[in-house]
């Protein structure tokens, strides 16, 4: 399991990576935190990449609270995400995640960008985005552009990033006073991808309900939304039932995903409610 | 290939606090480098795809996979391995205490489990063992069965608090 | 003299405690010496191209782009290998019937399961290896292929090898008593469908071989990472054409093995193969993709089986119908019919019945190859009789350590022949059930569990009472022509300044077998275990044995150090009885002096003693024997097989909404006889109860119809983790055996042959107020709900 890479580059900045990306004939991939591009490259799932190492541009990292945002750089490291006061203070659902991604020493490498760019459909982070109503911010060569969360993600694997763009950073609408936000998930063992996972948040506007691994991308749940909105739980447990097509693998059939979010709803409503779990 | 891009990079790092200049090949992971070019075997290649932990190795303060790390991007990183910690008897207490308990059978996974267990007692305070079995979750052991991991981490544990002996 | 084992406070009392590993403190500093870490001048390496699908014609192989790669040296078809290395047959005579075609170290013509090496790259660095296998082109002409067991027989299932007729390749039916009478009139009789899922081992340290060839001295050494150097010996000596003394099988540090390195792997033998071809060393390190392809899988069956008990729970029968898929090929030597042999001989073990009926049907598929793996039919035969013997107590309104306790042997019982014709020589079921209900708090455990179903928490209690065989014959393989030693040797001696060296032929696996020798050697000879340094895993030094398997080192390999170290005793005594013009009789050798044995009073360092034998032997009179190094040999001979007894409880609790199981907590009592170590004997029950439970909560290689593995990943196939597991309280009772002046018998496999079942257990008394049951593991959360009838399709 040795991985072929076509080349490597360290970027400097922003501009010098975009430069690296546009210098790469389409062979161009960023390389962030490396926790799942290192890993696909050592099982040969990707080869010949010419790398573009973006860690080391300083510039990318940090959080920081921009009015009624927060900002957060796209290399921002998960354990950093998980350990921040802001992000505690203003999206605590991240806070909450990243106790569910993977494990310690992968937390201490993975960032933020690079999970939300690999767009893997079982992960937390673009559910967690989704359900805040997230922006995502891109440079490439013409510029910089931002992306509604809601049009981020496209397929597995897929986002709306160009490939001659790098995702920069999020910004997210800060929690509002009485804002909660809730993650539940399954997973077969501490750190594995979830079998199904939901994150609820609700503000003054109604329920905002995301789900992962239930598809080919995280799913928005309009029609639960709506139905938790008009205060009827059941009706949302069924509504969730209706808007998501989850797959079968080795792990669980795509009757079992149903099922369990369906549970997951209900048990996020119930700690809203300040029930137990 | 265009010429922006290498197949050999030049890194400059520490590795148990010595000097390292190196050119390695651009997809050579950071414990084929230690192993292969340094000849520092502590730490084992075994899942080579993340998720087992016997890599686990400390880059600038932090475990971290040795495998999802290319050597290319340790430019300018301090890295200590087993070895070093050894030396150094950074990590003696906890060494012993895994000898003492009986917390390793075959020994592949335990320079790794070392790492991970040190990032968590460095933090201070007396984990539960809950939260021990939560910080090594990512370190595999076929031997052990873990409870004895467990032991020894929270003996370390309460030993640095001065609650008991290490 | 016999060692008073009764008294704790005899001199060099170090058998029976806890004393730390020689080798523990190398390992945590990163010091240890596994085969990856062997680097030797010249060396190559090799990466294997393997069959993508389950069952082909190997076509046309076209290795011009993989030639090109920088690094490649040479390439090695199944036809090169072919012309070097012999292909070997996996049978056994005394498993009557048992069939498999010859094996190459690389295919040859057809490729018979997904992984199969085929083509063989040899590089200067593995990932050159890598890359060129990557470019092999095989022309894989598909092959219809065999997927499931059930179906193997049938009359238009494909044949994988049509030489051998159909794809049967063993049955064997036993039967006693009068099992359709007994059925016909018993009060209750319970059926049920069990699953065990397809596992492999998932050693930490990948499979690790690097084979070196001196063609100057006709001399092949292997660094191998496996169980049994002297095994390897005897198949590299065979299949290579090379005399046994030429070649040195060298087994260092091993990361783990629980029987996937046990067996002869054609990758490996292929390694060995070319580098006596090349004369070069060549090293080969399984990535994990391919370990999970390659390595033996194992516990693959599914079973029918019945019980009938009277209206006291008194079991009057049980009937078994057991079937497994093997893959293509019996794996060499050990053969792949063990595993459903084991079943028939372990169903209904513990308890005191006559009429019995069990069949197993091992067929061909097109697979990776199953074979022995840590407890090999154990956690199978437990699951099948506890889980039987529970819905029986259900049946019956009966509590289910009582229906156990009603129906084990007696404690006094023995010697006892089992209906499945084992024989047993001592065992302490009730005894253990004592303990374990003590330990567990039986009754204090029902109420809390009453108390959380009030909250509306599905809790369970699980017991599973097992034997265990360990401590093997000539019986288990010898008898039917394997060339697998049985017996072991140690050669013990007393260097110059009074310290001891101890070789061994049974090996260090992470186990503790060093540990275990040291202090056996120790007792044995009168010196501190710190001066006995341990020697095991080089068959060009150690006495020849069996190596690690089937529980035997401490059993075998203990009796043998200890006899050696006991010889070695009487020799240094008949020295120092003629330097101090002594009666032998009335010295003794205590923490490395010779004392009068009355008295205590110190005669003379050992030290001196080696001093005056190795360099002034001049003073000694002329005929007295002063070889300070012995060695003895031990094999059993009145049992076939030392089988010991226990008994594990699981208590968990079930999320009905999810399905999701959260272990509590596990206990068990073993019976492994004497235990040496007490430390060491419970890791050994921890760790394997843990693999016991990987089974029951996550195990199970997935295939598609077509043959192809679906999880082979670590990421994928899961194993338990630290956060899942529960801590486990371990205890114990002693019957030694009887063949042995040691009296131990083995403690590796009881905790993965009883925790299957235990679990098993603890679900479905969780479950039952809802109705509900699973005999189909690993016990998903899936398959939990499916069982409550919560999922729609």
């Amino acid at each position: 399991m040795k991985a072929s890479a076509g080349g490597y580059a360290r970027a400097e900045s922003v501009r010098h990576a975009l430069d690296l990306l546009a210098g790469s004939d389409g062979q161009g991939r960023v390389l962030a935190g490396g926790q799942s591009l290192v890993a696909a490259m050592n099982m040969r799932l990707s080869v010949g990449d010419l790398l573009v190492d973006i860690s080391k541009i300083s510039e990318l990292s940090g959080i920081a609270v921009e009015g009624d945002t927060l900002r957060i750089g796209a290399l921002t490291r998960h354990a950093q995400v998980g350990t921040d006061p802001q992000v505690q203070a203003h999206a605590p659902l991240l806070k909450d995640a990243v106790a569910h991604i993977a494990h310690a020493a992968i937390r201490n490498r993975g960032t933020i960008g690079g999970a939300l760019a690999h767009a893997d459909p079982a992960a937390e982070f673009p559910a967690c985005t989704l359900a805040l109503g997230a922006t995502m911010h891109a440079e490439g060569p013409d510029g910089s552009r931002s992306i509604a969360v809601e049009d981020f993600f496209e397929e597995v694997f897929t986002t709306a990033l160009n490939e001659d763009e790098i995702l920069t950073g999020i910004t997210l609408p800060i929690a509002e006073a009485g804002e909660m936000q809730i993650l539940e998930e399954v997973a077969r063992r501490s750190g594995d991808y979830a079998l199904v996972g939901l994150c609820l948040a609700k503000r003054a506007a109604g329920h905002r309900v995301a789900l992962f691994s239930v598809g080919p991308k995280p799913v928005l749940a309009m029609g639960a939304m709506a139905a938790l909105d008009a205060g009827d739980l059941d009706a949302a447990v069924d509504a969730l039932s209706a808007e998501i097509d989850p797959p079968s693998d080795t792990q669980a059939s795509a009757a079992y995903r149903r099922h369990l979010g369906g549970v997951l709803l209900r048990r996020a409503v119930a700690r809203l409610k300040g029930d137990a779990a | 290939m265009t010429e922006m891009f290498r197949d050999k990079v030049d890194v400059s790092l520490t590795v148990n606090g010595e000097p390292v200049e190196a050119r390695v090949p651009a997809g050579q992971h950071m414990i084929d480098f230690l192993r292969l070019e340094l000849g520092l075997t502590g730490a084992h290649a075994s899942c080579e795809h993340g998720v087992c932990g016997a890599c686990t190795i400390r880059v600038d303060d932090d475990a971290v996979r040795g495998c999802l790390m290319l050597a290319a991007q340790a430019d300018g990183t301090e890295v200590w391995t087993i070895e070093g910690l050894t030396d150094t008897n950074a990590i003696r207490d906890l060494q012993e205490a895994f000898v003492v308990r009986n917390a390793l059978q075959c020994g592949f996974c335990t320079p790794g489990m070392l790492v991970a267990a040190e990032e968590l007692l460095s933090k201070g305070g007396t984990p539960s063992r809950a939260e021990i079995r939560e910080h090594l979750s990512g370190n595999y052991c076929r031997c052990t069965g873990y409870e004895a991991i467990i032991d020894a981490v929270e003996s370390v544990a309460q030993g640095r608090a001065g609650k008991g002996k290490a | 003299m016999t060692i008073p084992f009764n008294n704790p406070d005899r001199p060099n009392s170090y058998i029976g405690k806890t004393v730390p590993r020689p080798n523990a403190a190398k390992l945590v500093q990163g010091r240890g010496r596994y085969v990856d870490d062997i680097v030797l001048p010249r060396m190559l390496h090799v990466a294997f191209s393997r069959s993508t699908v389950a069952h082909a014609k190997i076509g046309t192989i076209d290795l011009e782009e993989a030639k090109a790669v920088k690094g490649v040296v040479r390439i090695f078809t199944g036809a090169d290998l072919a012309e070097v290395c012999s292909p070997w047959v996996a049978v056994l005579a005394h498993l009557k019937g048992l069939k498999s075609p010859p094996q190459h170290p690389l295919a040859v013509d057809r490729a018979c399961w997904v992984g199969e090496p085929v083509v063989a790259v040899v590089a200067t660095t593995r990932a050159a290896a890598e890359e060129a296998a990557s470019m092999v082109i095989v022309d894989f002409e598909e092959l219809p292929a065999v997927t499931d067991t059930m179906t193997a027989l049938d009359k238009d299932a494909p044949v994988i090898h049509p030489d051998l007729g159909d794809n049967l390749a063993f049955r064997r039916l036993h039967e006693a008593g009068d099992v359709d009478a007994a059925f016909e009139t018993a009060h209750k009789v319970v059926s049920a469908s069990f699953r065990t899922a397809r596992h492999t081992g998932v050693t930490l340290e990948p499979r690790s071989i690097l084979v070196d060839w001196n063609p100057a001295e006709g001399q092949m050494t292997a660094y191998h990472a496996t169980q049994a150097p002297h095994m390897m010996q005897t198949v590299f000596a065979k299949h290579l054409d090379i005399p046994e003394s030429r070649v040195r099988v060298i087994c260092g540090d091993v990361g783990g093995s629980y029987g996937i390195k046990v067996h002869v792997y054609p990758d490996e033998v292929a390694t060995a193969a070319m580098a006596k071809v090349m004369g070069r060393p060549i090293k080969f390190i399984a990535d994990r993709l391919e370990s999970y392809t390659t390595d033996i899988h194992a516990r693959d069956h599914e079973i029918e089986a019945k019980i009938a008990v009277d209206a006291d729970g008194k079991i009057l029968a049980m009937d078994v119908d057991d079937w497994t898929g093997i893959g293509p090929y019996s794996v060499y030597p050990r053969t792949s019919a063990i595993e459903g042999n084991q079943v028939v001989n372990l169903c209904g073990g513990p308890y005191d019945f006559a009429n019995y009926r069990a069949q197993t049907s091992v067929v061909f598929q097109n697979k990776t190859p199953t074979c022995q793996y840590r407890a090999v039919g154990h956690p199978i035969a437990v699951a099948i009789t506890e889980g039987l013997v529970d819905m029986a107590a259900a049946a019956i309104g009966m509590d289910p350590v009582e229906i156990r306790r009603r129906n084990m042997y007696a404690d006094d019982a023995y010697p006892a022949t089992s209906p499945a014709n084992m024989k047993f020589e001592s065992l302490s079921h009730h005894a253990s059930m004592d303990k374990l209900t003590e330990m567990m708090d039986y009754d204090a455990l029902r109420a809390d569990q009453t108390e959380a179903r009030k909250q509306g928490k599905y809790r369970g209690i699980g017991i599973a009472s097992f034997i265990e065989l360990t401590n093997p014959s000539p019986f288990m393989y010898g008898i039917g022509g394997a060339r697998i030693s049985a017996q072991d040797g140690c050669t013990v001696r007393m260097d110059p300044d009074g310290s001891v060296v101890a070789l061994s032929g049974v090996t260090e696996q992470g186990q503790g077998t060093e540990a275990m020798l040291s202090q056996v050697v120790a007792e044995g000879v009168g010196v501190d275990p710190s001066n006995v340094r341990v020697i095991t895993g080089d068959t060009q030094v150690t006495p020849y044995g069996g190596g690690t398997w089937a529980s035997r080192g401490a059993g075998i390999g203990g009796e043998a150090a200890l006899q050696a170290a006991r010889a070695l005793r009487a020799s240094i005594l008949e020295v120092a009885a003629a330097m101090l013009q002594a009666d032998a009789g009335r010295l003794d050798i205590r923490d490395g002096q010779v004392v009068d044995m009355d008295s205590g009073e110190e005669r003379m360092p050992l030290a001196e003693l080696g001093r005056i034998v190795y360099f002034r032997g001049d003073t000694l009179p002329k005929d007295l024997p002063r070889e300070l190094v012995q060695t003895r040999h031990f094999i059993t001979m009145e049992y076939p097989f030392a089988f010991t007894n226990g008994v594990q409880a699981s208590y968990l609790e079930v999320d009905t909404d999810t399905g999701v199981v959260t272990l509590l907590k596990h206990w068990c009592v073993e019976d492994c006889g004497r235990v040496i170590n007490p430390q060491l004997v419970d890791e050994q029950i921890r760790g394997g109860i843990v693999q016991g439970l990987g089974g029951a909560l996550y195990e199970e290689i997935h295939y598609d119809e077509d043959g192809q593995l679906l999880n082979g990943s670590m990421a994928d196939y899961l194993v338990p983790m630290a956060a899942e597991m529960p801590d486990m309280q371990v205890g114990h009772v002693e019957t030694p055996t009887k063949e042995s002046e040691l009296g131990a018998k083995g403690a590796g496999e009881a905790g993965t042959a009883g925790a299957p079942a235990a679990v098993m257990n603890a679900i479905n008394d969780a479950l039952r107020p809802l109705g509900a049951q699973v005999t189909e593991m690993p016990f998903t959360p899936e398959r939990i709900l499916r069982a409550l009838g919560k999922l729609q399709d």
